[in-house]
């Protein structure tokens, strides 16, 4: 298998799509002659021509109606946001019309389409370009949302969500995009709703997804220096979740931490905890523990924005609680 | 149906069947109206609901000139565009009623009525959030080749949104086949459009946009209309571009139905005013006077339409209500099997 960076990954998904369906076009800003804000679309728009990789004027709340105009008429849009922070001005399109086209229009209009981008935090972007939207993204009935932590898995997940007939929603980090992995040379795809057993181990479950499996696999490493050993269940999907992922794994281990990047309060951990708690009360032998961003808006400041985001000491931390070490 | 530039012997526009489906199309919204009304009254109908009586020579000028392969999105105050596309009244009303039967299976209701058959989009409930969907459309048609259109209906209270500028924005940069519908009623729920858009001349709009064409248009002749919409589809269809239409009506009842039809934004006096131009009397008075129909004509298609209101309504009270396990139906495409 190839070794390629996340970026490539996506590029790949993106270049075998448009090829094997007419139908899928990308649009977004910068996604052509800039070749992508983050290089994503590098390439496509030569191979492609204009009209399948269209470049947009800044106007998120516009191009991702004309996704939704398109995907009612039979196309396959990807929608790209240069960053989700800036697909707020667009979350109209998203919620009320991709996310609600088939169920009220009762199964006449089906949204084959993706909106994708960075998310969450990258390096002292400060308050307005570092937020995390799984949980307000996962809160919506009528959408699926995916956050892929590796090339391997972006790829495969990308390709899945453009033949996906629902409106699929993907997570990627600009603090990703240069990360390498292996990624096969031939077709094939990563189901969306299903989770991925990233390491094993018997002591604890560390359950995340996102950019956040990268601090969980690190957290790990050092844990097992020390003789802990614990399972990483990447969710891969956060709407739907793979339940059986993760209690196949908290009924191991009987111990879980829950580590995401965003916000505390009705975050997507507490979701998990949900289910955690429904469906392992009995296996658990001590209360889940939750890892997640401080709750405050991200600041600039080198120092206080490393002390606000979750991180591997956090979650090393957060084991050895629930293992009542220290 | 083509408009015919040219007036018959009777002096009037197009020809006497064409004329006669406009006006039967004007009386069947007028009624099913005033027969939703009703049935909201009786507590049949429930939730948000916007009628569209007064308004009719709009829905039927527009539509009348599109083909059965354009596309058509709308906002809530959808019922009349829905007739006048061809919806089935019964599909219609047993929506309303929140049926099975309903064109959107009990689903969506008053605001979001849909059907695949006649490329009826929707109704849309945020006001200006269906606007660029129909760039998307208008995006679609030039990505496949084809020479449709689509006909993109919106209150006037839409020009003060972003959403509209971003989508006239696209539609104009990129030549798209959107012909954008201003239904000028004058108001924005209550408040009126010289208290919300700072512009007089919504078409004007237009101008902001190289290339895009633009034009005020007198809502209450459905000729008028027909002549509008030709010049339209003659820049949209043959030039693939953008047209912007402000079509200049009033609506003779409330925003919604808890809404008084006068009173607190509106006078009495202006009600009336507005009256004296209602599109159906201006019709039929057009047609008496050249000799194009009887006063015995029009009787009779009166009561077709009433009985046509009655069967849908019947139709819709003898449909079930959706099956408990439609709850969990459509919110996604099943895509296990």
């Amino acid at each position: 298998m190839a070794i390629i960076t996340y970026r490539e990954a996506l590029n790949q998904a993106l270049r075998e799509e448009m090829s094997r369906d007419d139908r899928v076009f990308l649009m977004g800003e910068e996604v052509g002659v800039y070749n992508g804000a983050y290089k994503v679309s590098k390439g496509l728009l030569e191979e492609f021509g204009e009209m399948r990789v269209v470049d947009t004027p800044i106007t998120e709340l516009g191009f991702a109606g004309v996704g939704v105009g398109a995907a009612m008429v039979g196309l396959r849009p990807v929608i790209e946001f240069m960053t989700w922070n800036f697909a707020l001005l667009a979350i109209d399109q998203v919620v009320n019309a991709a996310a609600k086209m088939l169920y009220m229009s009762g199964g006449q209009y089906p949204m084959p389409m993706v909106f994708r981008g960075p998310n969450g935090a990258a390096l002292q972007l400060s308050a307005q370009h570092s937020q995390a939207f799984e949980s307000w993204l996962a809160h919506i009935p009528g959408l699926k949302v995916v956050t892929p932590g590796t090339p391997y898995d972006a790829k495969g997940l990308l390709k899945a969500a453009i033949r996906d007939d629902n409106p699929v929603v993907m997570l990627e980090g600009e603090m990703l995009y240069n990360t390498k992995g292996e990624v096969p040379e031939e077709d094939y795809i990563v189901p969306i709703g299903k989770a991925d057993l990233k390491r094993e181990g018997g002591d604890c479950s560390i359950i995340t997804n996102g950019k956040m499996v990268l601090v969980a696999m690190n957290a790990a490493d050092q844990l097992a220096k020390e003789g802990i050993h614990v399972d990483v269940v990447d969710l891969r999907t956060v709407r739907p979740m793979d339940v059986d992922a993760i209690t196949a794994s908290v009924r191991k281990t009987n111990r879980a931490v829950v580590l995401e990047e965003g916000w505390e309060i009705a975050g997507i951990g507490a979701q998990v905890v949900d289910y955690v708690q429904r469906e392992c009360f009995d296996d658990l032998d001590a209360p889940v523990v939750r890892v997640h961003q401080a709750d405050v808006p991200m600041p600039y400041a080198k120092t206080l924005e490393k002390t606000a985001k979750p991180d591997v000491a956090k979650t090393i931390a957060a084991v050895k609680k629930v293992l009542y070490l220290n | 149906m083509a408009a015919k530039k040219k007036s018959d012997a009777k002096g009037l526009p197009g020809d006497p069947q064409l004329r006669k489906d406009l006006l039967h199309s004007m009386i069947l919204q007028r009624r099913f109206e005033e027969k939703v009304g009703e049935a909201y009254a009786l507590g049949k109908i429930g939730g948000f609901c916007h009628l569209y009586i007064g308004q009719e020579a709009v829905s039927t000028g527009v539509l009348s000139m599109l083909r059965a392969d354009d596309y058509v999105v709308t906002t809530y105050r959808d019922h009349g565009q829905a007739l006048a596309r061809g919806m089935t009244p019964r599909a219609i009303m047993a929506e309303l009623f929140g049926r099975i039967d309903g064109c959107s299976r009990g689903k969506g209701g008053s605001m979001h009525l849909f059907d695949r058959n006649t490329n009826f989009l929707g109704g849309h409930g945020i006001v200006g959030g269906h606007v660029p969907l129909a760039a998307g459309v208008g995006f679609a048609i030039k990505y496949r080749g084809g020479d449709q259109v689509i006909a993109c209906f919106m209150g006037e209270s839409v020009v003060n949104t972003g959403a509209f500028h971003e989508a006239l924005n696209m539609a104009a940069l990129w030549k798209l086949p959107c012909l954008f519908i201003i239904e000028n009623n004058k108001y924005g729920m209550g408040t009126a459009v010289e208290r919300a858009a700072a512009i007089k001349d919504l078409s004007r709009r237009a101008d902001a946009y190289d290339g895009m064409h633009g034009e005020y248009v007198d809502g209450q002749d459905v000729f008028a209309v027909r002549d509008a919409m030709e010049r339209a589809l003659g820049i949209a269809r043959r030039e693939s571009k953008p047209v912007l239409l402000e079509i200049r009506t009033y609506r003779y009842m409330g925003h919604s139905m808890s809404d008084a039809v006068s009173g607190t934004y509106r006078t009495k006096a202006e009600l009336d005013e507005y009256l004296k131009r209602d599109p159906i009397n201006l019709l039929k008075a057009r047609m008496l006077e050249a000799g194009d129909i009887t006063d015995a004509d029009i009787a009779a298609m009166e009561q077709e339409v009433k009985a046509t209101c009655q069967d849908a309504w019947d139709f819709a009270d003898a449909s079930p209500e959706p099956p408990l396990e439609a709850l969990y139906e459509d919110v996604l495409v099943d895509t296990t099997s």
